[in-house]
């Protein structure tokens, strides 16, 4: 696949960060390509640097004490050294963003519906008639129930699930090539978990979006990712896909992510199955 | 005699009757019965808002229940007298979800770990010491992590040093509220592990709150489902929660995340041909 396939590409991004003890390297020498429609999953556990890699492809990291090298492109577009006002409107617009906490991606203090409003005019010429009118029927196709009610209630007034799916709404209305999700699912239970990831899942089918999706469970990878890159240490120790590397595990780490599974009965029948 | 008897709970919130105003309480717990045995740990699952927090509280004395009564080795958790109190109290501990807010983050390791050794026995200053140094080992940490302070620690090492705490005193029982949520895969397993372990070792008791059926079932010997303030299922045996027939039991087993993308549930287009 030649170079205008990726949607997404990363190449060689160093990260560190200037601090009293001189400077230190976060993430080296890092390599990701995402190709249009598909999902990629990033795992490692806590400390890895996922999310600080995340933060950098967006450009949200304060320049003046973290240092990125390399290239970030999108859509064949570098986005490394970009000026914050350009970047703004990359961001929301080119690239969705979908954080680990709901509660706290919301200001509390105004509506759900303003807040949507304001993603949308901030990017479109729209007007305010119009932008409530996409609001309104994006959160429906998020299978929300009601949601000329929910425009006008508080972010507090909403379970974490709903949050995140008003959250996903928000970052889908205006139809991003890229949609990053930093863990999220991790602050959910596990029915609302399975309820978010199954909206991810249609997104990527109907809108064609592709997926970076960060996680440090395996389960969350496995019932989603094409791809799979695992981090350890600020580096990516194996690259592969899905079940290559779910049946074949290269590096020890990998394996051992594996195996720090805990299984239930039926699983290992099926593991038997396979063997 | 079961070790902790919870009979017929129910418990609201928020019933304040005020002048004029009518009684508005939110039901968290609605007539709950269940039993845990000496050496045994029950598993509570439940999606968020079923009220295994609030059940947590109830069993752990510190949010009287409306209706229903407590009994820990046969005695009631709220008619008792001080001195059974303080008793009880040293038997029953607990570890949170949240390692952070658990612990004082001006107190170094070997304090949070010592107070409720100070509280309840007379030690010498060189004892005290000994005993949080081979606790600490216990849990997998090393003796010179004494003299940290939380924030230099991690989430995972945090919930250790809280577990370290909790078994300080060699309690009977642990009530463990979502105490591996909100840890990464790896550091759950070795929590899960050592959790383990210490069952084994001391003959302790649980009750682990939890909505992840796999952390769960790792635990557990026996399992309950709650949903809406209601246990819903309960059975002895933790390998029948797959064949029940409950639809909340059904809804949760049917989110169990695939282990391999093989299995995967959520797929019914044709990405993978």
């Amino acid at each position: 696949m030649d170079k205008q396939h990726y949607v997404l590409q990363a190449k060689g991004v160093d990260i560190s960060v200037n601090s009293a003890q001189g400077r230190l390297p976060l993430v080296h020498d890092l390599h990701l390509d995402l190709k249009p429609g598909k999902v990629l999953g990033l795992v490692g556990e806590s400390g890895s640097g996922k999310t600080i890699t995340c933060m950098a492809l967006l450009q949200l990291l304060n320049p003046k004490t973290i240092q990125i090298g390399g290239s970030i492109q999108l859509n064949g577009r570098e986005l490394n050294g970009l000026k914050p006002k350009e970047m703004r409107n990359v961001l929301g617009k080119e690239i969705g963003y979908i954080m680990q906490n709901p509660m706290n991606a919301f200001t509390p203090v105004y509506t759900i519906g303003s807040q949507f409003v304001e993603t949308i005019r901030a990017h479109t010429p729209l007007t305010k008639k119009q932008a409530i009118e996409l609001a309104v029927s994006s959160m429906a196709a998020m299978d929300l129930q009601e949601p000329e009610k929910l425009m006008r209630m508080y972010p507090f007034q909403l379970s974490g699930g709903m949050l995140q799916r008003v959250m996903i709404a928000i970052s889908m209305c205006l139809r991003p090539s890229v949609l990053i999700a930093d863990e999220p699912t991790t602050a959910l239970d596990v029915t609302s978990q399975m309820q978010v990831l199954s909206e991810l899942d249609r997104l990527r089918k109907e809108c064609g979006t592709s997926i970076l999706l960060i996680s440090h469970d395996l389960g969350v990878i496995s019932a989603l990712a094409d791809d799979v890159a695992v981090m350890q240490k600020g580096r990516i120790v194996e690259k592969a896909e899905a079940f290559q590397l779910f049946d074949q595990p290269q590096h020890p780490y990998t394996k051992k992510l594996l195996q720090a599974r805990p299984m239930l009965p039926m699983e290992y029948e099926r593991e038997k199955l396979v063997i | 005699m079961n070790l902790l008897e919870v009979v017929g709970v129910t418990h609201t919130y928020g019933s304040f009757r005020s002048f004029r105003r009518k009684e508005k309480a939110a039901t968290a717990l609605s007539d709950i019965s269940l039993s845990i045995g000496e050496g045994m740990c029950l598993g509570l699952l439940g999606t968020s808002g079923a009220g295994k927090s609030t059940l947590g509280k109830v069993i752990l004395g510190v949010e009287k229940p409306t209706k229903g009564t407590v009994l820990f080795q046969g005695q009631d958790l709220y008619t008792m007298g001080a001195a059974a109190r303080k008793h009880f109290r040293r038997d029953l501990q607990v570890v949170f979800q949240d390692s952070f807010s658990s612990v004082n983050p001006r107190m170094t390791a070997e304090k949070i770990i010592s107070e409720p050794l100070e509280n309840y026995e007379r030690l010498s200053p060189s004892e005290l010491k000994r005993n949080v140094a081979q606790l600490l080992e216990v849990v997998g940490l090393h003796a010179d992590d004494m003299t940290k302070y939380p924030m230099q620690f991690s989430g995972g090492q945090l919930q250790r040093i809280n577990i370290a705490r909790a078994i300080a005193l060699k309690p009977k029982m642990i009530v463990l509220d979502e105490p591996v949520s909100s840890l990464d895969m790896v550091t759950q397993t070795h929590i899960l592990t050592l959790l383990n372990e210490l069952k084994a070792e001391y003959g302790l008791s649980y009750l682990f709150i939890t909505h992840d059926i796999r952390a769960a079932y790792s635990v557990s010997d026996a399992l309950a489902v709650m949903d809406k303030g209601r246990v819903v299922e309960m059975v002895q045996d933790k390998d029948e929660i797959f064949s029940s027939q409950q639809p909340v039991v059904k809804k949760l087993v049917s989110s169990i995340l695939p282990e391999h993308p093989r299995n995967r549930t959520l797929l019914n287009g044709d990405v993978f041909v």
